[in-house]
């Protein structure tokens, strides 16, 4: 047994200490905003927050988590009351097939939990391990610019103007 | 009243030799100026010597301190981490004003061989002069050429932050004084063409013991052991000499395959610093990269994977009983590329006993290749492990050490926890 800290409650999992996270959310707690994508840490489908830093769960075993506050996209908001990233990728209409926004966005929020000011580039590079097979990278970028905005504080240098 | 002015007239005899020195000192560390000239154009270089220089330039991995990260080619700007305080790349475009746009071809190989700037200050040694100094004519004014014609680009790199009073450039006088020989190059009879270009290359304009060579207290490469390993950016670079810790030789063939893909399916994958290396070398036409080959693997030719390849050592279970947090962390985090049979080995990856840094006297290389993972450079392939730091406590990068370290490991590590703390305080940008 391992306790685990998920979106803010105490789970106790009955799974071998190697067992990536990601198949923990998915299958032991039904959460299943993640997604499973390469399995090799190289897409960002299944990114989830730790300690508010962005981890590819795929190649994150639990062994590594007890006492760490683990924060999924199901934890930032629910579909009644959504968060403020999430409403900004809706506002944005940031997804097209929507397998890679669960980790954009759970990558997005650890940027923002960091600085609500940042740079283009500081943006840029923060979003840039989750890939997006569809092309929206231009609306996810401005999801996050506005998301930024709606957090009080905006991209300091915007590529493009937030309207 | 008399001793005291007795006193007196001693400490102003002693405080005048002071300022003497001073002065005879500011004397010796005075290099002129030489006059600025107008930006020469384009047409003033012949293609060919453009070229050349492009290739030198590549050869020598300007861009590593030239070009910042997201940065206008050869710009500057580059922050350089040293143990006397940080540096930062010089702008090295033709820019006039915050560039080399007014250096004449003389006040650019003055700087190439002597290590000082057109205005007469000294140039730290972080610019490795040492090794350029030994670059001939002709290659000389093929970089100018070549970096002559770059865009210009107007930026002034942040300024240096050096620990007082090491900003002070004079003093790189009494550096040079100390050890500074400006390098040269005489061919070897004993070896063929091929082996004297390499060495020409390798121990000039690509400057391998920059990073290869060990250095002493005040920076300066140890000229009694070339190739010893040293240290950068809080990585080890391994010894290129007979003491290569590696597990398989180093051929040429092996070792120009390296240097062109920034793999070798018996050694690794190009990681750190050396990354940027291998992705301008394999932009390199021509035997260049295979000189360089030939030379390094004519220096490891003695190590001892040269004489015997040893089986490779995969103590699975003993590991497993040693460190059980090791295993299960790497179980979940590293298995599925690194077993054999995984998609990545089967596409030729090394297996991991084959890494040098198994086989290396520090855990250092492991510990910052689990930490920082390796990137290919932006828009290009190559190979890539995502990055740890953000995922793994100290504690626990030092259990997958250990575990990795009693399977296959050849050397005996310790502290390992103290290690990754140390390796995070050292790879910060």
């Amino acid at each position: 047994m391992i306790e685990l800290s998920v979106n803010g409650r105490t789970r106790r999992i009955d799974a071998d200490a190697s067992t990536p996270l990601l198949y923990v959310l998915r299958d032991d707690l039904g959460l299943v905003a993640a997604k499973f994508g390469c399995g090799l840490g190289q897409c960002g489908a299944c990114t989830v927050l730790v300690d508010d830093q962005p981890v590819f769960s795929c190649i994150t075993p639990i062994a590594a988590l007890p006492g760490r506050a683990i924060t999924t996209v199901e934890g930032l908001g629910t579909p009644d009351k959504p968060g403020i990233v999430q409403r900004a990728f809706e506002m944005e209409q940031a997804a097209q097939c929507g397998y890679c926004i669960p980790g954009m966005i759970a990558r997005a929020e650890a940027l923002l939990r960091h600085t609500v000011t940042p740079s283009e580039d500081e943006m840029r590079t923060a979003m840039s391990p989750s890939l997006c097979r569809c092309g929206t990278h231009m609306r996810i970028l401005r999801a996050v610019r506005r998301a930024a905005a709606m957090r009080g504080g905006g991209v300091v240098d915007p590529a493009e103007r937030v309207a | 009243m008399r001793r005291l002015s007795a006193r007196l007239r001693i400490v102003l005899i002693v405080v005048a030799l002071i300022a003497l020195l001073f002065v005879g000192f500011l004397i010796f560390a005075h290099r002129p100026a030489i006059a600025e000239v107008a930006p020469p154009p384009r047409a003033a270089f012949a293609q060919a010597d453009i070229a050349h220089g492009a290739e030198l330039a590549r050869i020598g991995n300007c861009t590593s301190c030239h070009t910042a990260k997201g940065g206008r080619p050869f710009a500057g700007g580059v922050p350089i981490a040293t143990p006397f305080g940080t540096l930062h790349g010089t702008n090295i475009t033709p820019d006039p004003e915050t560039g080399i746009g007014r250096w004449s071809e003389p006040a650019f190989a003055r700087s190439m061989r002597q290590g000082v700037a057109r205005d007469g200050s000294h140039l730290y040694p972080a610019f490795p002069y040492d090794h350029f100094s030994s670059l001939t004519d002709a290659d000389l004014h093929g970089l100018y050429a070549f970096l002559m014609t770059r865009r210009p680009v107007h930026l002034e790199p942040p300024a240096n932050r050096m620990i007082p009073p090491l900003g002070f450039r004079p003093l790189l006088a009494g550096w040079k004084l100390l050890f500074f020989r400006p390098a040269r190059f005489t061919t070897d009879p004993a070896h063929d063409a091929l082996w004297n270009r390499g060495k020409y290359l390798g121990d000039g304009i690509a400057h391998c013991g920059g990073c290869h060579s060990p250095r002493g207290v005040l920076g300066n490469e140890k000229r009694d052991q070339p190739y010893a390993g040293g240290w950068v950016d809080g990585w080890y670079a391994p010894p290129l000499d007979a003491t290569s810790p590696a597990i398989r030789a180093w051929t040429a063939d092996r070792l120009e395959t390296y240097l062109r893909t920034g793999l070798s399916t018996t050694h690794a994958a190009a990681a750190g610093p050396m990354g940027a290396v291998a992705h301008n070398l394999s932009q390199v036409r021509g035997p260049d990269v295979r000189a360089i080959a030939a030379y390094y693997a004519d220096l490891m030719a003695k190590a001892p994977a040269a004489r015997r390849e040893p089986p490779l050592p995969d103590r699975a279970d003993a590991a497993i009983r040693a460190h059980p947090k090791g295993a299960a962390l790497y179980a979940g985090a590293c298995a599925m590329c690194h077993e054999p049979g995984a998609p990545m080995v089967v596409a030729g990856r090394p297996v991991l006993p084959l890494g040098t840094q198994f086989h290396e006297h520090t855990p250092r290389d492991m510990i910052q290749t689990i930490l920082q993972g390796v990137a290919p450079p932006v828009g290009a392939h190559g190979p890539y492990m995502p990055a740890y730091a953000g995922t793994l406590s100290d504690e626990q990068v030092a259990q997958v050490v250990a575990y990795l370290q009693t399977r296959h490991g050849t050397v005996r590590w310790d502290d390992l926890e103290d290690e990754v703390a140390r390796a995070r305080k050292e790879g910060k940008p």
